[in-house]
């Protein structure tokens, strides 16, 4: 067999492009009917992420949407869908940073701590739909949107004055998190910014992800399961065991997302922390396929729009709506997975004309 | 008609347990938990728990979640998952207001709908015509939803008075209506706090009070849908594409048709719910006003079993705690730990009768934690309010779950010809 298949990466690239050049083209539309340049606010996009500052912003947004992402993706390889990703990174981040707050321990111990909390928060929380699922038999998509909103009830409870909320300023915080847990960044100067000191961990996971899913026994498994639940239950797999598993460790993963942004810059959590990365992570991992190296790209093309957009209110001389990179986000996904499913189909009928022709050439020879 | 026979909802296939509650049996539960809740509420004094006023505002918050799960229901009943209620009772939202403020509320609540019927559109191409998969359909209609809609705002009422990129101008009342003498002495009869009576008249008279006559006509859908997709031809072979589109195909049904439909129905229901978040239940469009009220009837969808009455049970159940938050919640939220105390005492006891002993242990205990928490305190925290209606969600749902049967190709790609 071949190695390298023309025809495979043909098909796996025409995917994306197709549904980025449809994507543009339905965005252009959308400003048309609006009355506006259909080509300027793309322009002024690209003029804002060809500035350096500009530039770390994006890459330190994309690596907690990186993070999110991988932690969607790996429920996707086992066909589970975790919407509740949202929930575990918000209700991780406040344990995260009430630990960080409350606990003094040296560097070296510090660090390792509040990842494991964040790692823990996560995954008990992704375990609770983990566990209904396997028990109860209750669908991890509802059980997991109820969890979303639980945690946020959760995170005010926990940030009541008399638990452990901390007045600073105008804004109810968790209070600032003792030094030691501080992850220091890569100074680019100040007027550039710093890049986030855990955009490393994301870059860890997506090899991580990789090497388990592709390297490993329990990667095998777990597409196996994805795949076929019946096949692999077949081959040995003991399937419950794995949906529960493989939910357990996409929370622990999720509950790593918001960490960049904690322990790289605020230092505490308040309501301005951002929420629905979680969902936004769902249409990034669908861009990238989960895929690792698609994950990037699409989480980078993701966080573009996000940094690059608000200048656009500012644009002189004609200011554009911000909320067109929103737009283009929505349609970028539509055109994604339609796409996809397109080109795959459109594969499938050519590889069938193809075995057809050699069929027919072969029955040809023979007679 | 022949037919007739073969509408009727399957009984429970003889499965594990084969049990299934009848109507008698539901009515006595019904009862049951009334009887017991009332005596919570005189041991208590929490008498907001079955006040008029308490079960008038869960009826409100009810409709919307109710109107989503229809949706869900005439879109999985054909087979197609639709996640994407959510971004469709957006649509629903923002084209009800927008046409409401300038036109008046009744083109608010057509264009609502037709709003949730193009979010439908998008969905059925997506699933029907590309087979891409349901969930991530649904979930691409959600991010764009909510972009175009926030797009939207910025032309239309930002600049207009009362209106900003975050909120429409106010829309007229639909106006509310009570039935003549019978909503006032309900009223009075539940002010004197009797044991039963006074429940019940709050009851019966929360949902007879400051009625919108779009509240009546969402209420009203719930057996209507019942009517046509089990009681016509029509529903009949919708519902057969959401069992076995190839079954169906071979008798001849067009099964894209009945999907599309179905799907467009589905976004029409839920947009009328966004129409209705709007218009009644508030009087501007805001941003972010369905709060995830489409999942949750997605939610409530599941916990009725695919069916019109059981959704309508769900949605009310969850309408129900949903109120508390706005009305005297911390108290008697923490009455209600109380009740739930005693329903746990039920179990266990029905689960010694059932000699399963572990479990009837487990619950005993969880029992008892209950108890003490509701000795121990006099309110709840606020939070715990909030998450009321989605822990009970849950809960119901780790209860009822294994009961369920979901249509049997519900999310499954189907291609025109593929069972050949």
């Amino acid at each position: 067999m071949k190695k390298f298949d023309k025809e495979r990466v043909l098909l796996a690239v025409a995917g994306p492009v197709i549904a980025l050049v449809l994507a543009i083209a339905l965005t252009s539309v959308v400003l048309l009917a609006s009355d506006r340049n259909p080509f300027e606010p793309y322009r002024l996009m690209l003029q804002q992420a060809s500035y350096s500052d500009v530039q770390v912003l994006i890459v330190n947004q994309a690596s907690m949407y990186y993070i999110a992402a991988i932690a969607v993706a790996l429920g996707f390889r086992m066909n589970l869908f975790n919407i509740g990703v949202d929930g575990q990174y918000r209700l991780a981040v406040v344990m995260t940073a009430v630990v960080g707050a409350n606990v003094a321990l040296p560097n070296f111990l510090q660090i390792p701590l509040l990842l494991l909390v964040a790692m823990g928060t996560g995954a008990l929380w992704a375990g609770i739909a983990g566990a209904l699922k396997v028990t109860r038999g209750v669908s991890e998509v509802v059980a997991t949107i109820m969890l979303n909103s639980i945690a946020t009830a959760v995170i005010g409870y926990v940030t009541l004055a008399h638990v452990w909320g901390v007045q600073l300023g105008n804004n109810m915080t968790t209070g600032v998190m003792r030094k030691s847990g501080w992850i220091p960044g890569i100074d680019l100067g100040a007027d550039v910014g710093e890049i986030y000191g855990l955009v490393f961990l994301a870059i860890l996971l997506g090899v991580a992800y990789w090497l388990v899913l592709n390297r490993t026994r329990f990667g095998f498994d777990l597409r196996a399961t994805g795949e076929s639940e019946t096949a692999a239950a077949a081959s040995g797999v003991n399937a419950k065991r794995m949906v529960f598993v493989s939910m357990v460790i996409s929370g622990a993963v999720a509950g790593l997302a918001g960490l960049p942004l904690l322990l790289g810059d605020t230092h505490t959590y308040s309501l301005s922390f951002p929420a629905g990365l979680g969902f936004t992570a769902i249409g990034i991992a669908l861009l990238g396929r989960n895929h690792p190296g698609g994950i990037a790209l699409a989480a980078l093309l993701w966080a573009l729009l996000d940094k690059a957009s608000p200048a656009l209110d500012y644009a002189t001389p004609v200011a554009y709506e911000k909320e067109i990179a929103t737009i283009m986000q929505g349609l970028i996904v539509f055109a994604v997975v339609i796409s996809y499913e397109a080109v795959r189909q459109w594969g499938l009928r050519r590889q069938q004309k193809r075995v057809g022709a050699e069929l027919a050439a072969a029955a040809l020879k023979n007679s | 008609m022949s037919t007739a026979t073969l509408t009727k909802p399957q009984a429970k296939r003889p499965g594990r347990s084969g049990r299934r509650l009848s109507l008698p049996a539901l009515l006595l539960v019904i009862a049951g938990v009334l009887v017991l809740t009332s005596a919570v509420r005189l041991i208590t004094g929490a008498d907001g728990i079955t006040s008029t006023g308490q079960m008038s505002t869960a009826l409100r918050l009810a409709v919307p979640i109710g109107l989503a799960g229809l949706g869900g229901l005439w879109a999985e009943r054909a087979g197609v998952v639709n996640i994407g209620l959510e971004g469709m009772m957006i649509l629903g939202t923002w084209f009800g207001a927008w046409a409401g403020y300038q036109w008046g509320p009744w083109t608010g609540v057509a264009f609502g709908i037709i709003g949730g019927v193009l979010g439908g559109i998008l969905h059925a191409v997506a699933t029907v015509t590309f087979n891409v998969n349901h969930i991530v359909s649904g979930v691409a209609i959600n991010i764009l939803a909510l972009g175009t809609t926030r797009y939207l705002s910025k032309f239309t009422f930002e600049g207009v008075p009362q209106g900003s990129s975050k909120q429409s101008p106010p829309i007229d009342s639909l106006g509310t209506f009570d039935i003549p003498g019978l909503s006032s002495g309900l009223n009075t009869l539940n002010g004197k706090h009797w044991f039963l009576v006074s429940d019940l008249a709050g009851l019966v008279g929360g949902l007879i009070t400051d009625l919108s006559p779009l509240t009546v006509i969402a209420v009203a859908l719930v057996p209507l849908s019942w009517w046509v997709l089990w009681r016509t031809a029509f529903g009949l072979r919708l519902r057969s594409c959401g069992e076995n589109p190839v079954a169906a195909e071979s008798l001849g049904v067009n099964v894209y048709k009945y999907k599309y439909l179905a799907v467009l129905i589905s976004g029409g229901f839920a947009g009328l719910g966004g129409a209705f978040l709007s218009i009644v239940a508030s009087n501007v469009y805001l941003d972010g006003q369905t709060a995830g009220r489409g999942y949750i009837g997605l939610a409530a969808m599941i916990f009725g079993n695919w069916m019109p009455g059981g959704l309508a049970l769900g949605a009310g159940l969850f309408g129900y705690t949903d109120s508390l938050n706005l009305r005297g919640g911390t108290t008697n939220v923490h009455a209600l730990i109380l009740l739930l105390a005693i329903l746990l005492v039920f179990g266990a006891a029905y689960l010694v009768w059932r000699k399963r002993h572990v479990p009837a242990a487990a619950t005993a205990v969880v029992a008892v934690l209950m108890f003490l928490w509701y000795v121990s305190t006099d309110d709840v925290p606020r939070q715990v309010v909030t998450a009321t209606p989605y822990v009970v969600t849950l809960l119901v749902l780790s209860f009822s779950a294994q009961h369920l049967r979901m249509p049997k190709a519900d999310g499954l790609p189907y291609r025109k010809g593929q069972g050949k």
